[in-house]
């Protein structure tokens, strides 16, 4: 299926930007329909600083409907719109179209690894399943104090990168090893364990070890580095995975 | 259809809800529902920080941040609620520490502390260290350990079963003696029906932003809370009061932190000046936002914009450190590159202002009780949050004051929901109570096709609004933006959706908040042509003095009964609230 939409000239702050024409190759699926999974192509006129979430926006706004997505802040911050464009897991509304090839389409897909329920849409429970397994949240013994617990500001760094995971799945739908075994915990689910062991004020580092040293944790990685590429907080997933490893291994963080 | 029975159920599950559940959950049987993922809620985009005087790196204290929030509201804040806010600010922020916030520290391990605009040492001297933050990503990091802990506490969630209805035992505007008595929703992954039955019901559904075009808001931020609550007789507060933040990336609106300015950055015009030093001598750029979105809007009207269609001005950081942007403001100048190609290390940033929060809502009292009118509450309704007004904005919100909003008020409505929970029975709930939504949505999904689209007219929506109720407001631009609303309903009474489907049918969804939409931005135009005065956000160029003897008081819209004649031709009638007021007289604002 082709269809063409045009779009009024977009805003922008920049200089005045061309137009141009960009097809999106994108992989549908619709459960109450029986046509399976199956590719469309959908052509739209696009601008500039336009991201691949409007033409997302442009198609399902003028063309057609029924084009399913999740998406909601539209700056990479909510982490609703992580999918596979061509070919790498990033977030649409992060990703610029001028900065990919737009002579050939643009390849559209669901993230790897989770079931699809609808076009771009697929099943979180088992990436937060993963999530809640490792214990994400702050395990601190000992009486509360009345004001806040003390962190030097070297402490607070050891773990700042981590922080900023957005829960998007794009990396631990990047990784080959949780695509064979979907029982792996995944890239996500060691960085945010990581948030924890390596945060000063909490207690509860070893069992987080334990939990992560099972069958299914940290020693199925095979360093493959795709989580990295496809952070789009810019996280050093693998060294963050790494050092959970240094740990198992130490005993001590 | 499925029935629910739970003591409590909260609507939406950004940073008021889920801290009113990690309250409400200790001791009562709490539902969540949410038409996103928790961690999609737009409490993560913001950015700045968290005020509270915890005076960890200077003299501070709770009355000054009470009168500093009165004095930016320009006198229309409940002045009891602003100091409740202040003074248990403090608790707010060392609870989500010791809940494991990593907030950034002091050399000696402490909270660290930030300027923001608006806040300031005794009573307006100088601006003052109070906002609390994690670089520049505080909202990100309080979703994130409010969701933590609500997964360490199991709060039960159900995510994304959209609420389209809220239950009452009786209309709010007629009957007395009513109480709440839950929730109808639509389960996006099916289409099924849930009514969810509750001896209390908390609001904490956000924002309605997106009635504007130029917006920090994200796309789901379409009001259904207010608009589902004025739609059953429920009065929405001080509507006309919306706040445009300054500093949104020039076009496209995405929200560049006030925390810039904070530590350091400087506004300039295509001259390159200062132009704040003009517009407010002692604060400067950290002026409240209201101050600082008409002065950028006056210098472009005059003439000393900047870029090819001198439509914006500059947010400059070329003069900070690189490292301490790094360190400070590693987020935004992140997006200045993703989104601009600008580098700000090196350039100045194109920016101008942008639909960012609307101060009025679901008018609640301090125990976020939720009102039926100028005095009575709705026992077992809550609201909490940008959705409520308590009012602690009053006519303009102070940057960082909305994620202590949401902490604080979400906080007690949690534990005023569950004390109402524990001493009331479950509510009768009538059968067919479900019919209404039944309905809205079979209209919506069952018309035959249209040339018309609900994408279009979203976007002349967005674009009157933001041509006629922006910064700068008329007689003449209220009313024209009135007129455009009232043709788009009669194009919404006809438009048809493409998704016939019932699973994941957003389509639908996004047919189902245009409707939110469309009323609410009615009672935001009809609010700001009532209100024949400049005060706050809302800035009257054909009355731009404050007016202390015909409007110190809050606006009440109610949505007319069958038969009852409205304002200017709409279902709205309007009534007032007075403000509360406790230590300060109003008197003119100077920054």
């Amino acid at each position: 299926m082709t269809a063409v939409a045009e779009k009024p000239q977009a805003e922008t702050g920049a200089e005045e930007i061309p137009s141009f024409e960009v097809t999106l190759r994108i992989a549908r699926f619709n459960p109450e329909d029986d046509k399976g999974t199956h590719w469309e192509d959908f052509t739209v006129t696009m601008h500039g600083t336009d991201r691949v979430l409007d033409a997302m926006h442009e198609i399902k706004w003028h063309i057609d409907g029924s084009l399913t997505f999740r998406r909601s802040c539209a700056h990479g911050i909510c982490g609703s719109d992580a999918m596979r464009i061509n070919g790498r897991n990033r977030l649409a509304c992060k990703t610029l179209l001028k900065d990919l090839d737009i002579n050939k389409p643009i390849t559209v897909e669901p993230i790897k690894g989770l079931p699809v329920e609808k076009d771009l849409i697929v099943d979180m429970e088992p990436f937060f399943d993963s999530y809640k397994e490792v214990m994400p949240f702050l395990i601190a013994k000992g009486q509360e104090p009345s004001r806040e617990r003390l962190q030097s500001a070297e402490e607070r760094e050891r773990f700042d990168d981590t922080t900023k995971c957005i829960l998007c799945a794009a990396c631990t739908s990047s990784c080959p090893v949780f695509w064979t075994d979907g029982q792996y915990f995944g890239p996500a689910a060691i960085v945010n364990a990581h948030r924890f062991i390596f945060d000063s004020r909490d207690d509860a580092g070893e069992q987080r070890l334990e939990i992560l040293n099972s069958k299914e944790g940290v020693w199925r990685c095979r360093t493959t580095f795709n989580c990295t590429e496809a952070c789009p907080r810019g996280i050093q997933v693998t060294k963050a995975i790494a050092e959970v490893k240094q740990a198992v291994i130490s005993g001590r963080v | 259809m499925q029935t629910h029975n739970y003591d409590v159920v909260i609507v939406g599950a950004g940073g008021a809800g889920m801290r009113a559940a990690l309250e409400s959950s200790k001791d009562a049987r709490t539902a969540v529902v949410t038409k996103l993922y928790p961690t999609r809620s737009h409490t993560g985009a913001a950015q700045g920080g968290m005020c509270a005087a915890l005076a960890n790196v200077e003299e501070d204290n709770w009355e000054w941040h009470t009168y500093d929030t009165v004095k930016g509201g320009d006198y229309l804040v409940d002045q009891d609620a602003a100091e409740v806010m202040a003074k248990e600010a403090i608790d707010a922020v060392l609870d989500l520490e010791k809940m494991g916030l990593p907030f950034n520290r002091t050399p000696e391990g402490k909270i660290d502390q930030r300027r923001f605009g608006g806040h300031t040492r005794d009573h307006g001297e100088a601006p003052v260290r109070r906002a609390c933050y994690a670089a520049d990503r505080t909202g990100h990091m309080i979703l994130q350990t409010l969701y933590q802990n609500c997964v360490k506490q199991q709060v039960e969630f159900f995510n994304e079963y959209y609420v389209l209805d809220v239950l009452m035992t009786g209309d709010p505007r007629t009957d007395e003696g009513i109480r709440a008595s839950g929730v109808v929703t639509y389960e996006l992954a099916t289409g099924e029906i849930h009514i969810f039955r509750a001896k209390s019901v908390i609001f904490a559904s956000g924002g309605f932003g997106k009635i504007f075009k130029t917006t920090s808001n994200a796309h789901t931020l379409t009001g259904d809370g207010p608009a589902m609550a004025f739609r059953r007789g429920i009065p929405l507060e001080d509507m006309e009061f919306f706040q445009f933040h300054p500093t949104g990336l020039a076009g496209l609106g995405i929200l560049l932190s006030e925390a810039a300015r904070g530590e350091g950055g400087i506004l300039r015009n295509s001259e390159m000046e200062r132009f704040m030093e003009r517009y407010a001598p002692t604060l400067k750029d950290l002026a409240p936002r209201d101050v600082v979105a008409r002065a950028m809007a006056n210098e472009v009207r005059e003439g000393r914009g900047a870029g090819p269609n001198k439509d914006y001005v500059y947010l400059d950081l070329t003069h900070l450190e690189p490292a301490h942007i790094d360190a400070k403001l590693p987020d935004i100048t992140e997006f200045a590159r993703t989104y601009l190609g600008v580098e700000p290390y090196t350039e100045p940033v194109p920016v101008f202002p942008t639909a960012h929060y609307g101060m009025g809502g679901i008018p609640t009292n301090i125990r976020g009780e939720v009102l039926a009118n100028a005095t009575d509450v709705i026992p077992g309704l809550y609201a909490a949050g940008e959705t409520a007004c308590v009012s602690v904005h009053g006519g303009n919100r102070l940057g960082t004051n909305s994620l202590l909003d949401i902490n604080v008020f979400g906080r007690r409505a949690g534990i005023a929901a569950a004390e109402h929970a524990a001493t009331v029975d479950m509510p009768e709930l009538p059968e067919g109570l479900e019919q209404p939504t039944v309905e809205l949505l079979e209209r919506l999904r069952d018309r035959p096709a249209t040339e018309d689209r609900i994408a279009d007219i979203r976007s002349a929506l967005q674009e009157t609004m933001d041509a006629n109720v922006q910064v700068f407001r008329t007689d003449e631009t209220c009313r024209k933006a009135l007129a455009d609303i009232k043709e788009l309903k009669k194009r919404y009474e006809t438009v048809a959706i493409q998704d016939k489907g019932r699973r994941y049918n957003l389509d639908l969804m996004e047919a189902v908040e245009l409707g939110f939409l469309l009323d609410l931005a009615e009672i935001v135009a009809l609010g700001a042509l009532n209100r024949k005065e400049s005060r706050g956000g809302h800035f009257r160029e054909d009355y731009e003095a404050r007016d202390d003897v015909n409007y110190l008081k809050h606006t009440m819209a109610y949505r007319t009964l069958p038969g009852e004649e409205g304002v200017e031709g709409t279902s709205i009638r309007l009534g007032t609230k007075p403000v509360v007021i406790t230590r300060y007289e109003p008197k003119e604002r100077t920054f």
